[in-house]
């Protein structure tokens, strides 16, 4: 802006038509009006020109090839119509069997997650020493990348050696083998999901809860309002819309869940997700139609049932919340 | 934070009614919460200790019953070790995800605040149409387009190198989002207005009154969007096939398909992973926490 006062022509000089576009205070209509019409749609640009590129042409070729045969292997494409997604949904065991694994991890994951993170703001929402100590803590987790977490906690569920089977051996329990057992699998790598997220979710919750206006609790605890009461008759309700947020987001984070299961396992084979693919998640099985059976047009159809998938859980995600906290 | 030590000047001076110290007792914390609170901080906080121990150790030492609990000796020697593992590739991994990672953070937060400035102070048609397409574009998973995307990497011969992984993400929704949110508030009209009757600029609008005032958000975009990107898994995994040119997290994935599993190894990589995010949280943990508040309250 300095800058500018300098250049300015001095008082009377800069309005002269005859000399255009030499200061900056004084430009010449017609750029102003170019200006003022076109530079929004540049600024705009750059996000279209890569979701363009990068996101909406993929989508609708995802669409095209789910409609063929296509395969690097193959050296024609026919046009197969629906013939993948008749085959997905009626003939393939072990597209079914992932999605009973993804659901499964998915409810076994975000139930406890979103729970647990509900009563950690609860405790953060009070009067506390310590507060940033309290918050900084419990988030940290998110620091640490999928892979990281996946890897820390295949070695906490080891066979052997492992430290959840020492625990279980302190109170007497015989050990797990946590990958061939399939309930088993699911819970550990619950565990990992639920480990990374909940502070996260926790400190959504405690902005949305310092939202809510005290005098509502104070006024409920003059009725004689117990605690237990305030949270579930004032909070609950108020922190709605962020429970259907948080619900959405944990929606579609957990049913492309990917890293977790698949680090799980070491060895090369792991996509298949365990000798009997016990935690073969959907987003797994995806890679694997894609990259070891290279059925390039099966894929497309498994990517778009999986879409289909999330969008539709996170409808019914969505009514499910707005129902149940109206009923309150 | 300040909310809930904030109490109402009003308060009449001397002994308060007994309801309001009943009314003010629900915001006390009780034995319950802070058992409740430090186990919550324990469970957090053990993993993190955990890492330093089993990297600090023999890889005998760190498969040994009873399991390990008090750090060893051996950090240094772990980590060169993991450093120098030819499969691996961790060093170079480190490297392209600085690169990566840096030129996205940089990238998101100049055209996330161009965008987001366009939106909450110009006008122009198509804005809210153009506002919709970029809220559904972040609903929508990766996985859906994976197969085209990754036929188009092989097209233009980025598989196996960084631009695959840096070119579709150098902007995305919740850049612009979080930007327009921002500048909604943090930049009042008038001062618009007089930057324009001043003669400014679109373009000298945005660098002269709409930067300065984005600061704050701009920061925290950054700090998230650093920490995303350094932390991607999937996409990479599918198109960095090639273990010579890694990003730090496919190293981790290639330490872990290792035949012979060497936990000691594994996990002085999964510090070495984790360390430049570790650094950025110590230093700007408070930001990012409120970053994530801010965004909680707002969405």
């Amino acid at each position: 802006m300095s800058l500018d006062l300098h250049t300015t022509a001095p008082p009377g000089g800069g309005g002269d038509p005859a000399r255009p576009a030499r200061a900056t205070h004084r430009r010449p209509a017609s750029f102003t009006k170019l200006d003022l019409k076109f530079s929004p749609y540049l600024y705009v640009l750059p996000f279209f020109v890569i979701f363009a590129v990068f996101s909406a042409y993929p989508i609708v070729y995802t669409v095209w090839i789910a409609l063929t045969d296509r395969s690097p292997l193959n050296a024609t494409i026919s046009f197969v119509g629906l013939d993948n997604f008749v085959e997905l949904l009626t003939d393939d065991p072990q597209f079914w069997n992932a999605v009973v694994n993804t659901f499964g991890i998915f409810l076994l994951s975000t139930v406890p997650q979103l729970m647990l993170a509900l009563v950690l703001a609860n405790a953060l929402n009070r009067k506390l020493r310590a507060q940033t100590f309290f918050r900084m803590a419990i988030a940290m987790p998110i620091i640490t990348s999928t892979a990281v977490v996946a890897l820390i906690f295949s070695m906490i569920y080891a066979k052997e050696f492992g430290l959840a089977n020492w625990l279980l051996d302190l109170v007497g329990m015989d050990p797990i083998d946590w990958r061939a057992n399939r309930f088993a699998s699911w819970f550990a790598i619950s565990t990992m999901v639920d480990w990374r997220w909940v502070g996260y979710n926790a400190l959504i919750y405690l902005a949305a809860m310092q939202s809510i206006s005290k005098d509502m609790y104070e006024a409920a605890a003059l009725d004689g309002a117990s605690r237990r009461r305030q949270f579930w008759s004032i909070t609950i309700p108020q922190l709605r819309p962020t429970i259907i947020f948080t619900l959405i987001v944990s929606t579609i984070g957990g049913l492309q869940l990917f890293t977790e299961p698949l680090m799980f396992t070491s060895g090369a084979g792991a996509l298949s997700g365990g000798s009997e693919g016990q935690f073969q998640t959907i987003t797994m099985y995806l890679l694997d139609v894609m990259n070891t059976r290279f059925r390039w047009g099966y894929a497309g159809a498994v990517a778009l049932v999986l879409f289909l998938l999330i969008a539709l859980v996170s409808l019914v995600n969505y009514l499910l919340a707005r129902r149940i906290s109206s009923d309150k | 934070m300040t909310t809930t030590t904030l109490r109402p000047p009003a308060r009449p001076a001397g002994r308060p009614p007994r309801d309001a110290h009943k009314a003010d007792r629900i915001w006390k914390a009780t034995p319950l919460t802070w058992v409740g609170l430090v186990f919550g901080v324990i469970l957090s906080l053990f993993p993190f200790y955990w890492m330093i121990v089993i990297a600090s150790r023999t890889n005998d030492a760190a498969n040994s019953w009873p399991p390990p609990f008090l750090p060893g000796g051996k950090l240094g020697e772990n980590i060169q070790r993991v450093l120098e593992n030819g499969d691996a590739n961790i060093v170079k991994g480190l490297m392209n995800s600085f690169l990566v990672s840096g030129t996205i953070t940089v990238a998101t937060v100049f055209f996330g605040s161009l965008a987001g400035f366009a939106f909450a102070k110009l006008r122009f048609r198509g804005k809210n149409a153009m506002l919709l397409i970029i809220l559904a574009s972040m609903m929508v998973p990766i996985q859906l387009g994976v197969l085209p995307l990754y036929i188009l990497m092989a097209k233009l011969e980025w598989l196996n190198t960084m631009p695959s992984v840096t070119v579709p993400f150098l902007i995305g929704g919740f850049g612009i989002f979080m930007m327009r949110q921002y500048a909604e508030q943090a930049v009042p009209n008038e001062l618009i207005e007089a930057a324009r009757v001043d003669g400014c600029s679109t373009w000298r609008v945005y660098w002269h009154v709409v930067v300065p005032a984005l600061r704050p958000a701009a920061a925290v975009l950054g700090l998230l969007t650093f920490m995303e990107q350094w932390n991607q898994f999937f996409w990479p995994f599918v198109v960095l096939a090639d273990p010579a040119n890694p990003t730090v997290q496919i190293s981790l994935r290639s330490l872990n398909t290792a035949y012979f599993a060497d936990n000691s190894q594994i996990f002085a990589g999964t510090l070495v992973a984790t360390l430049p995010l570790f650094v950025v949280f110590v230093l700007f943990g408070r930001q990012i926490i409120g970053g994530i508040m801010e965004g909680a309250v707002k969405s």
